[in-house]
């Protein structure tokens, strides 16, 4: 008997530690599909923002009231989702894509500031107590949850990494490439720089209310402080570390420093303190990110590449 | 009435020590058009190290110019180990290297002086004045006198010494400035010496005024003296000055009659999006 409790124990710790990994991985994904779409916003385009997690909590919250209060299916909701994420990233956009760098850093630092006490201080969106009570999305009259939920979350991944991948071959992130680096030289190529930085803005916004939708639905419960300028700081942190502007980046940047606090647990209350200087070391020294141009990867990679290529 | 006036001069006070730190912030993007967010992390170790002397001599004298030194020292290290060599990136660069200096900060305050709000018991020595019935504290009067010799000092250093003029060279163009025989590597690491020891300042008297020192005293100001510079016109440390002084007014008359539901927190950016919206250079900003 005292065996079979033994192995029973097992069984219970070993099912626990994985759905513990599954929880992570899930919260990895649904992060990863966020920098994808500030990829799209700061790598391509090369506007900085800084409120990220601003479009991530309108999708969320977007999400949740869809399907709570108006009955929707996460289905039916995720359109309506995207689009409304991606409509008030034009209408936020406009005013500040028309400004110069350093005043876009800080007015999507404002955003964030703002969204965040709207969603704190409106009843509408459940005050400071958050809503909750968003159904798990069901799938061929399964509930998702688990490892079906990362699968499905893997799955979006997937599309938008393959979005990226078109956007960055296709002639709208050509002219958003051409915008980066020599924006007068691009307007007289006949390229209108705030149209696609414009347009880059909305696809980015557009995949981070899909992210959020994601969250809300995975989390069940949201409130204002999921959303807060910290998180938007963290999800331009994954961006940095992979490298902008690479299709790979965002996922190894998310999962760097997605794994590395469990990593880092054992430290307990050093934890935090290696994250921040781990983030400033690469910051300084590798600013192009792990993937980026020159950087130490691509340089020890890349006569290994050239090798492999006739 | 009476309420009315008390709520007016704390806010010509919370104005004041926003000053002092947007003070450094402006000067800094000045010269170098670097974001300094750390800069809120450099007043907060002004505020600790400022208690830490202030317990170990009992002179408050001796704090500030303690906090000031440590203050001004870790500015400049910042600048020569972040800033300068990250100076050829984009302007996001340096930034997101500030963030990651700032919440490293917060960490070691964290774990070197532990989690919880410190008191700053220090009593100012300026006298309580009454003027017509209304009380202005000894602290208020505190804040006020050195606020308006830090900003006296900063004007005379600016427009009446070469060094001042140095600086201004500098902030108009870097390379020239250089080319016209000006040390500009040493005439930036100047700036930061002032701006951070400016902070220093602050960080003792926020403490004192609010007689609460705890490690993350510098999120809210972080990002708050950001929009504040924005609204100045940025690099404009008139502009910035005028913006604090209005800031801190607003906030506190607001929060006190209207009842607004968003946060006070919000308000300064609120703030800049309509002033980005109506005039993009800022209040004092020259469109450059």
């Amino acid at each position: 008997v005292a065996f079979r409790g033994i192995a029973g124990l097992i069984a219970v710790r070993r099912e626990t530690l994985s759905s513990y990994a599954i929880t992570i991985g899930t919260f990895i994904v649904i992060q990863a599909i966020a920098v994808c779409g500030l990829n799209v916003i700061v790598g391509f385009a090369g506007q900085i923002s800084l409120g990220h997690a601003a479009f991530f909590g309108i999708g969320a919250y977007t999400a949740a009231i869809l399907t709570t209060k108006a009955g929707l299916s996460f289905w039916m909701a995720l359109p309506l989702v995207i689009a409304i994420g991606g409509l008030i990233g034009f209408l936020l956009g406009l005013p500040s894509i028309r400004v110069r760098e350093d005043f876009l850093a800080i007015t999507t630092i404002g955003i964030n500031f703002i969204v965040e006490a709207v969603f704190r201080y409106v009843p509408f969106f459940g005050g400071a107590l958050g809503i909750g009570g968003i159904p798990r999305i069901v799938l061929f009259d399964m509930r998702l949850k688990g490892i079906s939920f990362f699968l499905l979350c893997l799955g979006f991944l997937v599309l938008v990494v393959l979005l990226c991948w078109w956007l960055k071959r296709c002639w709208a992130i050509l002219a958003c490439f051409a915008v980066r680096d020599e924006e007068s030289a691009a307007s007289t190529m006949g390229i209108s720089p705030v149209r696609f930085k414009l347009l880059a803005f909305v696809i980015g916004t557009s995949i981070a209310a899909l992210a959020g939708s994601l969250y809300a639905h995975y989390m069940q419960f949201i409130s204002a402080g999921d959303f807060s300028f910290p998180v938007s700081v963290g999800l331009l942190s994954m961006l940095v570390l992979g490298g902008m502007g690479t299709i790979w980046g965002p996922l190894v940047g998310t999962l760097i420093l997605g794994v590395l606090p469990e990593v880092f647990r054992p430290l307990v209350d050093y934890r935090i303190f290696f994250y921040t200087f781990l983030l400033l070391l690469m910051i300084r020294f590798q600013p192009g990110g792990l993937l980026g141009e020159e950087s130490v990867v691509r340089r020890v990679f890349a006569p290994l590449l050239k090798r492999g290529k006739p | 009435m009476r309420l009315f006036i008390e709520q007016l001069l704390n806010g010509i006070a919370m104005g004041s020590i926003y000053a002092l730190i947007t003070l450094g912030l402006a000067l800094v993007y000045g010269v170098m058009r670097i974001l300094h967010v750390a800069h809120a992390a450099v007043y907060t170790i002004g505020a600790y190290a400022g208690l830490f002397i202030f317990q170990a001599t009992g002179s408050l004298i001796l704090a500030f110019l303690g906090a000031m030194i440590v203050c001004a020292f870790l500015g400049v290290v910042i600048e020569r180990f972040l800033y300068f060599p990250l100076m050829k990136y984009p302007p996001f660069v340096p930034l997101i290297g500030s963030i990651a200096v700032m919440l490293c900060i917060e960490e070691v305050c964290r774990l070197v002086a532990g989690p919880y709000i410190l008191t700053f018991p220090a009593k100012l020595p300026f006298p309580d004045v009454y003027l017509g019935g209304i009380q202005i504290s000894s602290t208020l009067l505190a804040v006020y006198s050195i606020t308006a010799i830090v900003l006296l000092l900063l004007w005379y250093i600016t427009t009446r010494t070469e060094l001042g003029l140095a600086m201004r060279a500098a902030s108009q163009d870097i390379s020239i400035s250089d080319a016209m025989g000006i040390n500009s590597h040493l005439i930036v690491s100047i700036t930061f010496v002032i701006g951070s020891a400016v902070a220093a300042v602050a960080g003792i008297l926020v403490g004192i005024y609010y007689n609460q020192v705890y490690p993350t005293m510098g999120t809210v100001p972080a990002y708050k003296t950001l929009a504040l510079i924005v609204v100045g016109g940025l690099g404009s440390v008139p502009g910035a000055v005028i913006a604090s002084l209005l800031l801190g007014v607003a906030e506190t008359l607001l929060i006190g009659y209207a009842n607004i539901p968003l946060p006070r927190d919000a308000l300064a950016f609120i703030a800049m999006i309509g002033v980005l919206m109506w005039r993009s250079e800022g209040l004092l900003g020259s469109s450059r």
